[in-house]
Protein backbone atom coordinates (compact mmCIF):
# COMPACT_ATOMS: atom_id res chain seq x y z
CA UNK A 1 0.00 0.00 0.00
CA UNK A 2 1.29 3.50 -1.08
CA UNK A 3 1.76 6.18 1.23
CA UNK A 4 -1.14 9.10 1.37
CA UNK A 5 -0.68 11.49 4.25
CA UNK A 6 -3.93 12.08 6.30
CA UNK A 7 -3.28 16.27 6.21
CA UNK A 8 -3.33 16.46 2.90
CA UNK A 9 -6.69 16.42 0.20
CA UNK A 10 -6.34 14.49 -2.83
CA UNK A 11 -8.32 13.89 -6.55
CA UNK A 12 -8.99 11.11 -8.31
CA UNK A 13 -6.48 11.68 -10.85
CA UNK A 14 -3.86 11.48 -8.00
CA UNK A 15 -2.71 14.96 -7.18
CA UNK A 16 -2.23 15.94 -3.66
CA UNK A 17 -2.79 19.37 -2.20
CA UNK A 18 -1.37 21.05 0.91
CA UNK A 19 -3.35 23.79 2.79
CA UNK A 20 -0.67 26.09 3.16
CA UNK A 21 -2.57 28.48 5.51
CA UNK A 22 -2.35 31.78 3.92
CA UNK A 23 -4.64 31.62 0.97
CA UNK A 24 -2.35 29.16 -0.86
CA UNK A 25 -2.07 25.55 -1.50
CA UNK A 26 0.48 23.21 -3.08
CA UNK A 27 -0.03 20.80 -5.33
CA UNK A 28 2.06 17.51 -6.38
CA UNK A 29 1.43 13.85 -7.67
CA UNK A 30 0.90 10.92 -5.32
CA UNK A 31 3.35 8.14 -3.88
CA UNK A 32 1.22 5.89 -5.29
CA UNK A 33 0.97 7.71 -9.06
CA UNK A 34 4.70 8.53 -9.38
CA UNK A 35 5.16 4.26 -8.17
CA UNK A 36 2.75 3.45 -11.49
CA UNK A 37 4.67 6.05 -13.46
CA UNK A 38 8.06 4.56 -12.93
CA UNK A 39 11.20 6.71 -13.04
CA UNK A 40 10.44 10.45 -14.03
CA UNK A 41 12.74 11.82 -16.54
CA UNK A 42 11.34 15.51 -17.32
CA UNK A 43 8.50 17.65 -15.83
CA UNK A 44 7.02 20.95 -17.57
CA UNK A 45 6.25 22.80 -14.41
CA UNK A 46 2.98 25.92 -15.27
CA UNK A 47 4.35 29.36 -15.88
CA UNK A 48 3.98 31.55 -12.88
CA UNK A 49 1.10 34.25 -12.82
CA UNK A 50 -1.00 30.99 -15.00
CA UNK A 51 -4.85 30.74 -14.25
CA UNK A 52 -5.61 27.87 -14.23
CA UNK A 53 -9.35 26.29 -14.24
CA UNK A 54 -10.27 23.67 -11.64
CA UNK A 55 -9.51 19.95 -13.56
CA UNK A 56 -7.14 21.91 -16.87
CA UNK A 57 -4.20 20.41 -17.54
CA UNK A 58 -1.49 22.53 -16.17
CA UNK A 59 1.70 20.62 -15.80
CA UNK A 60 3.14 17.17 -17.90
CA UNK A 61 5.24 14.51 -15.94
CA UNK A 62 7.39 12.64 -18.54
CA UNK A 63 8.47 9.32 -16.81
CA UNK A 64 10.47 6.40 -18.86
CA UNK A 65 6.73 4.97 -19.80
CA UNK A 66 4.70 7.82 -20.56
CA UNK A 67 3.88 11.55 -20.51
CA UNK A 68 0.76 12.41 -17.76
CA UNK A 69 -1.09 15.53 -17.70
CA UNK A 70 -1.46 16.91 -14.61
CA UNK A 71 -4.66 18.75 -13.59
CA UNK A 72 -5.09 21.71 -11.22
CA UNK A 73 -7.56 20.68 -8.12
CA UNK A 74 -8.90 24.50 -8.06
CA UNK A 75 -9.33 26.83 -10.53
CA UNK A 76 -6.99 30.25 -9.65
CA UNK A 77 -2.97 31.73 -10.16
CA UNK A 78 -0.23 29.76 -10.31
CA UNK A 79 2.22 31.56 -7.76
CA UNK A 80 5.33 29.35 -7.98
CA UNK A 81 6.75 26.54 -9.89
CA UNK A 82 9.23 23.85 -8.55
CA UNK A 83 12.26 24.55 -10.47
CA UNK A 84 14.30 22.19 -9.15
CA UNK A 85 12.63 19.80 -11.21
CA UNK A 86 13.83 21.14 -14.58
CA UNK A 87 17.00 19.28 -13.22
CA UNK A 88 16.12 16.87 -11.01
CA UNK A 89 12.76 15.52 -12.38
CA UNK A 90 13.71 12.16 -9.97
CA UNK A 91 12.58 14.10 -6.91
CA UNK A 92 9.02 13.37 -7.84
CA UNK A 93 9.59 9.53 -7.17
CA UNK A 94 12.16 9.83 -4.37
CA UNK A 95 10.34 12.55 -2.22
CA UNK A 96 6.80 13.13 -3.81
CA UNK A 97 4.93 14.81 -0.82
CA UNK A 98 8.09 16.77 -0.21
CA UNK A 99 10.86 18.11 -2.57
CA UNK A 100 9.04 16.63 -5.29
CA UNK A 101 5.54 19.23 -5.42
CA UNK A 102 4.93 20.75 -8.71
CA UNK A 103 3.56 24.02 -8.48
CA UNK A 104 1.80 26.55 -5.45
CA UNK A 105 -1.67 27.95 -6.25
CA UNK A 106 -3.64 31.24 -5.28
CA UNK A 107 -7.29 29.49 -5.24
CA UNK A 108 -10.04 31.78 -6.02
CA UNK A 109 -12.13 30.53 -3.41
CA UNK A 110 -10.44 27.93 -0.57
CA UNK A 111 -13.70 26.71 0.29
CA UNK A 112 -13.43 24.39 -2.47
CA UNK A 113 -10.59 22.57 -0.76
CA UNK A 114 -13.54 21.33 1.37
CA UNK A 115 -15.06 19.15 -1.92
CA UNK A 116 -11.39 17.46 -2.30
CA UNK A 117 -11.25 13.71 -1.43
CA UNK A 118 -9.24 13.17 1.96
CA UNK A 119 -6.91 10.26 2.28
CA UNK A 120 -9.23 7.70 3.43
CA UNK A 121 -11.48 8.81 0.41
CA UNK A 122 -8.13 8.88 -1.72
CA UNK A 123 -7.04 5.36 -0.75
CA UNK A 124 -10.48 3.95 -1.24
CA UNK A 125 -10.07 5.49 -5.54
CA UNK A 126 -6.35 3.61 -5.17
CA UNK A 127 -8.04 0.29 -4.24
CA UNK A 128 -10.34 -0.19 -6.45
CA UNK A 129 -8.02 0.96 -9.93
CA UNK A 130 -6.26 -2.16 -8.94
CA UNK B 1 -4.28 -12.85 -18.17
CA UNK B 2 -1.83 -13.21 -20.54
CA UNK B 3 0.44 -16.26 -21.04
CA UNK B 4 3.07 -17.09 -18.15
CA UNK B 5 6.64 -17.94 -19.05
CA UNK B 6 8.13 -20.47 -16.68
CA UNK B 7 10.15 -17.67 -14.65
CA UNK B 8 6.35 -15.51 -13.64
CA UNK B 9 6.78 -16.64 -10.43
CA UNK B 10 10.39 -15.38 -9.81
CA UNK B 11 9.50 -12.15 -11.02
CA UNK B 12 6.59 -12.08 -8.82
CA UNK B 13 8.72 -12.69 -6.07
CA UNK B 14 11.23 -9.74 -6.75
CA UNK B 15 8.21 -7.48 -6.97
CA UNK B 16 8.32 -6.69 -10.52
CA UNK B 17 5.48 -4.65 -12.05
CA UNK B 18 4.23 -7.35 -14.73
CA UNK B 19 2.56 -5.82 -18.36
CA UNK B 20 0.80 -7.19 -20.92
CA UNK B 21 3.00 -7.22 -23.52
CA UNK B 22 2.87 -9.71 -26.91
CA UNK B 23 -0.23 -11.17 -25.27
CA UNK B 24 2.04 -12.56 -22.41
CA UNK B 25 2.24 -11.61 -18.86
CA UNK B 26 5.70 -9.77 -18.53
CA UNK B 27 8.11 -7.74 -15.86
CA UNK B 28 7.82 -4.51 -16.98
CA UNK B 29 10.65 -3.33 -14.14
CA UNK B 30 11.54 -4.49 -10.81
CA UNK B 31 11.53 -0.92 -9.20
CA UNK B 32 13.77 1.42 -11.15
CA UNK B 33 13.69 0.66 -15.13
CA UNK B 34 16.81 3.53 -15.23
CA UNK B 35 18.76 1.83 -12.86
CA UNK B 36 18.04 -1.77 -14.32
CA UNK B 37 19.59 -0.10 -17.12
CA UNK B 38 22.53 1.32 -15.88
CA UNK B 39 23.08 -2.71 -14.63
CA UNK B 40 23.58 -3.79 -17.96
CA UNK B 41 25.89 -0.84 -19.61
CA UNK B 42 28.40 -1.23 -16.37
CA UNK B 43 28.12 -4.59 -15.07
CA UNK B 44 25.73 -7.55 -15.70
CA UNK B 45 21.80 -7.45 -16.18
CA UNK B 46 19.24 -10.62 -16.91
CA UNK B 47 16.04 -10.52 -19.31
CA UNK B 48 13.62 -13.62 -19.08
CA UNK B 49 13.13 -13.45 -22.99
CA UNK B 50 10.72 -16.79 -22.49
CA UNK B 51 8.34 -14.88 -24.47
CA UNK B 52 10.27 -15.36 -27.73
CA UNK B 53 9.92 -18.59 -30.41
CA UNK B 54 12.62 -20.81 -30.90
CA UNK B 55 11.95 -22.54 -34.27
CA UNK B 56 13.96 -25.43 -35.63
CA UNK B 57 14.13 -26.07 -39.48
CA UNK B 58 15.90 -29.00 -40.14
CA UNK B 59 15.75 -31.39 -43.42
CA UNK B 60 17.24 -31.88 -46.57
CA UNK B 61 15.51 -28.67 -47.72
CA UNK B 62 16.28 -26.33 -44.77
CA UNK B 63 18.52 -24.21 -46.74
CA UNK B 64 16.75 -23.97 -50.34
CA UNK B 65 13.60 -23.26 -48.19
CA UNK B 66 15.37 -20.23 -45.64
CA UNK B 67 17.12 -18.72 -48.83
CA UNK B 68 13.52 -18.14 -50.08
CA UNK B 69 12.53 -17.42 -47.01
CA UNK B 70 14.45 -14.90 -46.05
CA UNK B 71 16.04 -11.17 -47.06
CA UNK B 72 19.20 -12.24 -45.72
CA UNK B 73 20.75 -15.07 -47.21
CA UNK B 74 21.02 -18.08 -44.82
CA UNK B 75 24.20 -19.41 -47.25
CA UNK B 76 26.60 -16.82 -45.26
CA UNK B 77 26.22 -19.16 -42.75
CA UNK B 78 28.77 -21.48 -43.22
CA UNK B 79 30.47 -22.18 -40.10
CA UNK B 80 28.80 -24.25 -37.03
CA UNK B 81 27.17 -21.98 -34.16
CA UNK B 82 27.17 -19.10 -36.49
CA UNK B 83 24.01 -16.15 -36.06
CA UNK B 84 22.27 -14.14 -39.15
CA UNK B 85 20.15 -11.36 -38.65
CA UNK B 86 17.33 -11.48 -41.19
CA UNK B 87 13.77 -10.47 -41.68
CA UNK B 88 11.14 -12.68 -43.23
CA UNK B 89 9.00 -10.53 -46.27
CA UNK B 90 5.72 -10.80 -47.58
CA UNK B 91 6.00 -10.66 -51.55
CA UNK B 92 4.87 -6.58 -51.38
CA UNK B 93 8.25 -6.10 -49.42
CA UNK B 94 6.60 -5.61 -46.14
CA UNK B 95 7.97 -7.33 -42.52
CA UNK B 96 6.23 -10.31 -41.34
CA UNK B 97 9.00 -10.63 -39.13
CA UNK B 98 12.73 -9.89 -38.27
CA UNK B 99 14.57 -12.65 -36.87
CA UNK B 100 17.99 -14.09 -35.89
CA UNK B 101 19.03 -17.43 -37.19
CA UNK B 102 21.18 -19.38 -36.04
CA UNK B 103 23.46 -22.40 -38.01
CA UNK B 104 23.96 -25.53 -36.09
CA UNK B 105 25.13 -27.77 -38.39
CA UNK B 106 23.95 -29.07 -42.45
CA UNK B 107 20.65 -28.91 -42.56
CA UNK B 108 19.89 -28.00 -39.36
CA UNK B 109 18.92 -24.24 -38.55
CA UNK B 110 17.11 -22.50 -35.27
CA UNK B 111 15.30 -19.62 -35.78
CA UNK B 112 14.12 -17.02 -32.96
CA UNK B 113 10.92 -14.73 -34.14
CA UNK B 114 9.04 -12.23 -31.79
CA UNK B 115 6.67 -13.21 -28.94
CA UNK B 116 3.68 -11.61 -30.54
CA UNK B 117 4.15 -12.78 -33.98
CA UNK B 118 4.91 -16.38 -33.59
CA UNK B 119 2.10 -17.93 -34.53
CA UNK B 120 1.93 -15.75 -37.89
CA UNK B 121 5.20 -16.51 -38.23
CA UNK B 122 4.89 -20.42 -38.10
CA UNK B 123 1.93 -20.69 -39.78
CA UNK B 124 3.78 -17.97 -42.49
CA UNK B 125 6.67 -21.00 -42.70
CA UNK B 126 4.58 -23.74 -42.59
CA UNK B 127 3.29 -22.38 -45.96
CA UNK B 128 6.15 -21.45 -47.72
CA UNK B 129 7.44 -24.80 -46.71
CA UNK B 130 4.95 -26.48 -48.97
CA UNK B 131 6.03 -29.24 -51.01
CA UNK B 132 9.87 -28.95 -49.26
CA UNK B 133 11.62 -31.46 -47.21
CA UNK B 134 12.06 -29.22 -44.48
CA UNK B 135 10.34 -29.75 -40.95
CA UNK B 136 9.63 -26.86 -38.41
CA UNK B 137 8.91 -27.23 -34.97
CA UNK B 138 7.70 -24.53 -32.20
CA UNK B 139 10.27 -24.98 -29.50
CA UNK B 140 7.84 -23.01 -26.91
CA UNK B 141 9.76 -26.15 -24.48
CA UNK B 142 12.53 -24.04 -24.14
CA UNK B 143 12.60 -21.12 -21.87
CA UNK B 144 15.12 -17.70 -22.73
CA UNK B 145 17.10 -15.66 -20.63
CA UNK B 146 19.08 -13.22 -21.56
CA UNK B 147 22.01 -12.26 -19.75
CA UNK B 148 24.01 -8.74 -20.91
CA UNK B 149 26.75 -6.47 -19.64
CA UNK B 150 30.53 -6.63 -19.53
CA UNK B 151 30.50 -8.61 -16.74
CA UNK B 152 28.00 -10.90 -18.28
CA UNK B 153 30.19 -13.77 -19.79
CA UNK B 154 32.01 -14.24 -16.29
CA UNK B 155 29.27 -14.82 -14.14
CA UNK B 156 27.13 -17.20 -16.44
CA UNK B 157 30.70 -19.27 -16.70
CA UNK B 158 30.52 -21.32 -13.58
CA UNK B 159 26.51 -21.81 -13.82
CA UNK B 160 26.74 -23.60 -17.55
CA UNK B 161 26.36 -27.26 -17.46
CA UNK B 162 30.50 -28.62 -17.88
CA UNK B 163 30.53 -30.08 -21.00
CA UNK B 164 29.42 -26.84 -22.86
CA UNK B 165 30.99 -24.39 -20.84
CA UNK B 166 34.73 -24.16 -22.51
CA UNK B 167 32.63 -24.09 -26.02
CA UNK B 168 30.65 -21.47 -24.47
CA UNK B 169 33.00 -19.51 -23.78
CA UNK B 170 35.32 -19.59 -26.63
CA UNK B 171 32.50 -18.38 -29.07
CA UNK B 172 33.23 -15.01 -30.78
CA UNK B 173 30.33 -12.77 -30.96
CA UNK B 174 27.35 -13.57 -33.30
CA UNK B 175 28.24 -17.59 -32.63
CA UNK B 176 26.62 -19.68 -30.70
CA UNK B 177 27.65 -22.77 -28.24
CA UNK B 178 25.00 -26.28 -27.47
CA UNK B 179 24.86 -29.43 -25.65
CA UNK B 180 22.53 -31.98 -25.83
CA UNK B 181 19.79 -29.08 -23.70
CA UNK B 182 21.40 -26.07 -23.27
CA UNK B 183 21.63 -23.48 -26.16
CA UNK B 184 23.80 -20.49 -25.79
CA UNK B 185 24.21 -17.93 -28.26
CA UNK B 186 26.78 -14.73 -27.59
CA UNK B 187 23.66 -12.51 -29.13
CA UNK B 188 21.56 -10.06 -27.27
CA UNK B 189 19.36 -6.95 -27.27
CA UNK B 190 21.34 -4.36 -25.91
CA UNK B 191 24.65 -3.49 -27.26
CA UNK B 192 26.35 -5.18 -25.04
CA UNK B 193 28.48 -8.40 -24.76
CA UNK B 194 26.47 -11.33 -23.26
CA UNK B 195 24.69 -14.61 -23.76
CA UNK B 196 21.03 -15.32 -25.00
CA UNK B 197 20.69 -19.07 -22.81
CA UNK B 198 17.64 -21.16 -24.15
CA UNK B 199 17.40 -23.95 -21.95
CA UNK B 200 14.70 -26.93 -20.85
CA UNK B 201 11.84 -24.86 -19.23
CA UNK B 202 11.94 -26.98 -15.92
CA UNK B 203 15.71 -25.85 -15.27
CA UNK B 204 14.89 -21.80 -16.12
CA UNK B 205 13.84 -20.72 -11.91
CA UNK B 206 17.37 -22.57 -11.04
CA UNK B 207 19.48 -20.45 -13.41
CA UNK B 208 17.84 -17.24 -12.68
CA UNK B 209 18.32 -17.86 -9.36
CA UNK B 210 22.02 -18.72 -9.49
CA UNK B 211 22.60 -15.71 -11.98
CA UNK B 212 20.64 -13.29 -9.16
CA UNK B 213 22.87 -15.04 -6.49
CA UNK B 214 25.98 -14.17 -8.47
CA UNK B 215 24.91 -10.16 -8.28
CA UNK B 216 23.19 -10.60 -11.68
CA UNK B 217 20.43 -7.87 -11.62
CA UNK B 218 17.03 -8.50 -12.87
CA UNK B 219 16.05 -6.02 -15.73
CA UNK B 220 12.41 -5.73 -17.14
CA UNK B 221 11.42 -5.07 -20.83
CA UNK B 222 11.49 -1.39 -19.72
CA UNK B 223 15.55 -1.59 -19.50
CA UNK B 224 15.18 -3.86 -22.53
CA UNK B 225 13.68 -1.04 -24.68
CA UNK B 226 15.63 1.73 -23.91
CA UNK B 227 18.88 -0.29 -23.92
CA UNK B 228 18.27 -1.64 -27.69
CA UNK B 229 17.20 2.20 -28.78
CA UNK B 230 20.52 3.23 -27.36
CA UNK B 231 22.56 0.51 -29.17
CA UNK B 232 20.38 1.50 -31.99
CA UNK B 233 18.36 -1.42 -32.67
CA UNK B 234 14.97 -1.67 -34.23
CA UNK B 235 11.73 -3.17 -32.73
CA UNK B 236 8.79 -4.77 -34.42
CA UNK B 237 5.51 -3.48 -34.64
CA UNK B 238 7.02 0.10 -34.39
CA UNK B 239 10.22 0.31 -36.32
CA UNK B 240 9.13 -1.84 -39.14
CA UNK B 241 5.89 -4.04 -40.04
CA UNK B 242 4.12 -5.41 -42.92
CA UNK B 243 3.21 -1.77 -44.06
CA UNK B 244 7.10 -0.55 -43.40
CA UNK B 245 9.41 -2.55 -45.08
CA UNK B 246 13.55 -2.88 -44.36
CA UNK B 247 14.32 -0.44 -46.78
CA UNK B 248 12.32 2.41 -45.20
CA UNK B 249 13.25 1.00 -41.66
CA UNK B 250 17.09 1.13 -42.10
CA UNK B 251 17.59 -2.30 -42.74
CA UNK B 252 18.73 -2.34 -46.04
CA UNK B 253 22.16 -3.61 -44.56
CA UNK B 254 19.67 -6.78 -44.11
CA UNK B 255 18.87 -7.53 -47.20
CA UNK B 256 21.47 -9.92 -49.96
CA UNK B 257 21.11 -8.77 -53.61
CA UNK B 258 23.72 -10.82 -54.39
CA UNK B 259 23.60 -13.21 -56.02
CA UNK B 260 21.08 -11.74 -58.56
CA UNK B 261 19.69 -14.96 -59.32
CA UNK B 262 18.85 -15.96 -55.20
CA UNK B 263 14.83 -15.84 -55.60
CA UNK B 264 13.87 -14.38 -52.02
CA UNK B 265 10.39 -13.66 -50.99
CA UNK B 266 9.71 -9.64 -51.44
CA UNK B 267 12.88 -9.36 -53.64
CA UNK B 268 10.83 -7.55 -56.78
CA UNK B 269 9.01 -5.01 -54.44
CA UNK B 270 12.15 -4.17 -52.47
CA UNK B 271 13.97 -3.43 -56.15
CA UNK B 272 11.00 -1.53 -56.64
CA UNK B 273 10.95 -0.05 -54.04
CA UNK B 274 15.16 1.21 -53.62
CA UNK B 275 14.29 4.56 -56.19
CA UNK B 276 10.42 5.00 -55.30
CA UNK B 277 10.34 8.93 -54.34
CA UNK B 278 7.92 7.78 -51.17
CA UNK B 279 11.28 6.00 -49.70
CA UNK B 280 11.54 7.87 -46.04
CA UNK B 281 15.27 7.55 -44.73
CA UNK B 282 15.39 6.05 -41.42
CA UNK B 283 17.66 8.13 -38.79
CA UNK B 284 18.55 9.16 -35.41
CA UNK B 285 17.32 11.47 -33.55
CA UNK B 286 19.16 13.18 -30.51
CA UNK B 287 16.67 15.92 -29.13
CA UNK B 288 18.87 19.46 -28.25
CA UNK B 289 15.58 20.89 -26.25
CA UNK B 290 13.50 19.73 -23.60
CA UNK B 291 11.00 16.64 -23.46
CA UNK B 292 10.67 13.57 -24.43
CA UNK B 293 10.70 11.76 -28.03
CA UNK B 294 7.81 9.22 -28.07
CA UNK B 295 6.33 7.30 -31.25
CA UNK B 296 4.19 9.04 -33.87
CA UNK B 297 5.63 12.68 -32.74
CA UNK B 298 5.73 14.60 -36.02
CA UNK B 299 9.60 15.65 -37.44
CA UNK B 300 9.56 19.17 -38.69
CA UNK B 301 12.15 21.05 -41.01
CA UNK B 302 11.22 24.53 -43.20
CA UNK B 303 8.25 24.48 -41.45
CA UNK B 304 6.51 21.13 -42.78
CA UNK B 305 5.81 17.59 -41.10
CA UNK B 306 8.86 15.66 -42.99
CA UNK B 307 8.40 12.67 -40.99
CA UNK B 308 7.29 11.12 -38.20
CA UNK B 309 9.25 9.18 -35.06
CA UNK B 310 8.86 5.83 -34.93
CA UNK B 311 10.59 4.53 -31.34
CA UNK B 312 11.74 7.11 -28.69
CA UNK B 313 12.36 7.81 -25.07
CA UNK B 314 14.94 8.49 -22.85
CA UNK B 315 17.93 7.57 -22.83
CA UNK B 316 19.44 6.89 -19.56
CA UNK B 317 23.42 6.84 -20.58
CA UNK B 318 23.22 10.25 -22.67
CA UNK B 319 21.10 11.68 -19.75
CA UNK B 320 18.93 13.00 -22.96
CA UNK B 321 15.57 12.09 -25.13
CA UNK B 322 16.68 9.85 -28.61
CA UNK B 323 14.68 8.02 -30.84
CA UNK B 324 14.18 6.45 -34.59
CA UNK B 325 12.01 8.20 -36.94
CA UNK B 326 11.60 8.28 -40.79
CA UNK B 327 12.22 11.06 -42.50
CA UNK B 328 11.88 12.32 -46.04
CA UNK B 329 15.42 12.08 -47.76
CA UNK B 330 17.74 15.35 -47.35
CA UNK B 331 16.23 16.35 -44.46
CA UNK B 332 18.97 19.38 -42.32
CA UNK B 333 20.39 17.61 -39.16
CA UNK B 334 18.68 20.67 -37.46
CA UNK B 335 15.20 19.62 -37.07
CA UNK B 336 12.37 20.12 -34.67
CA UNK B 337 10.12 17.21 -33.60
CA UNK B 338 6.09 18.37 -32.23
CA UNK B 339 6.06 17.58 -28.61
CA UNK B 340 2.06 18.69 -27.58
CA UNK B 341 2.04 21.09 -30.12
CA UNK B 342 5.15 22.54 -29.89
CA UNK B 343 8.24 22.75 -32.16
CA UNK B 344 11.43 21.43 -30.04
CA UNK B 345 14.66 21.61 -31.48
CA UNK B 346 16.45 17.99 -32.77
CA UNK B 347 19.23 16.80 -34.63
CA UNK B 348 19.91 13.96 -37.42
CA UNK B 349 22.37 11.83 -35.61
CA UNK B 350 23.98 8.18 -37.12
CA UNK B 351 22.93 5.10 -34.91
CA UNK B 352 23.95 3.41 -32.28
CA UNK B 353 23.79 6.47 -29.81
CA UNK B 354 25.81 3.92 -27.47
CA UNK B 355 27.81 0.64 -28.01
CA UNK B 356 30.02 -1.67 -24.82
CA UNK B 357 29.44 1.17 -22.57
CA UNK B 358 30.30 4.08 -24.57
CA UNK B 359 28.58 7.06 -26.15
CA UNK B 360 28.86 6.82 -30.00
CA UNK B 361 27.45 10.28 -31.21
CA UNK B 362 28.51 13.85 -30.05
CA UNK B 363 26.17 15.55 -27.75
Amino acid sequence: MSDAPADLKYTKSHEWIRDNGDGTVTVGITDHAQEALGDIVFVEIPDQGREVDADEACAVVESVKAASDIYSPLAGEVIESNALLNDSPEAINNSPYDEGWIFRLAPNDMTALAGLLDAAAYQQVVEDET
Amino acid sequence: MGLRTPLFSEHERLGARIVPFGGWDMPLHYGSQIEEHHAVRRAAGMFDVSHMRPVDIEGPDALPFLRHLLANDAAKLTAPGKALYACMLDPQGGVVDDLILYFRGPERYRAVVNAGTAEKDIAWMQAQAEGRQVDIRSRDDLAMIAVQGPDARARVEPLLPDGLRASAMRVGPFFAAEDAHWFVGRTGYTGEDGFEIMLPSADAAALWRELLAADVRPCGLGARDTLRLEAGMNLYGQDMDETVGPLDAGLGWTIAWQPEERDFIGREALSARRDHPDRRDFVGLLLTGRGVLRPHQSVLADGRVVGEVTSGGFSPTLERSIAFARVEPGTSADCAVDIRGKPVSARIVKPPFVRHGRICIDL
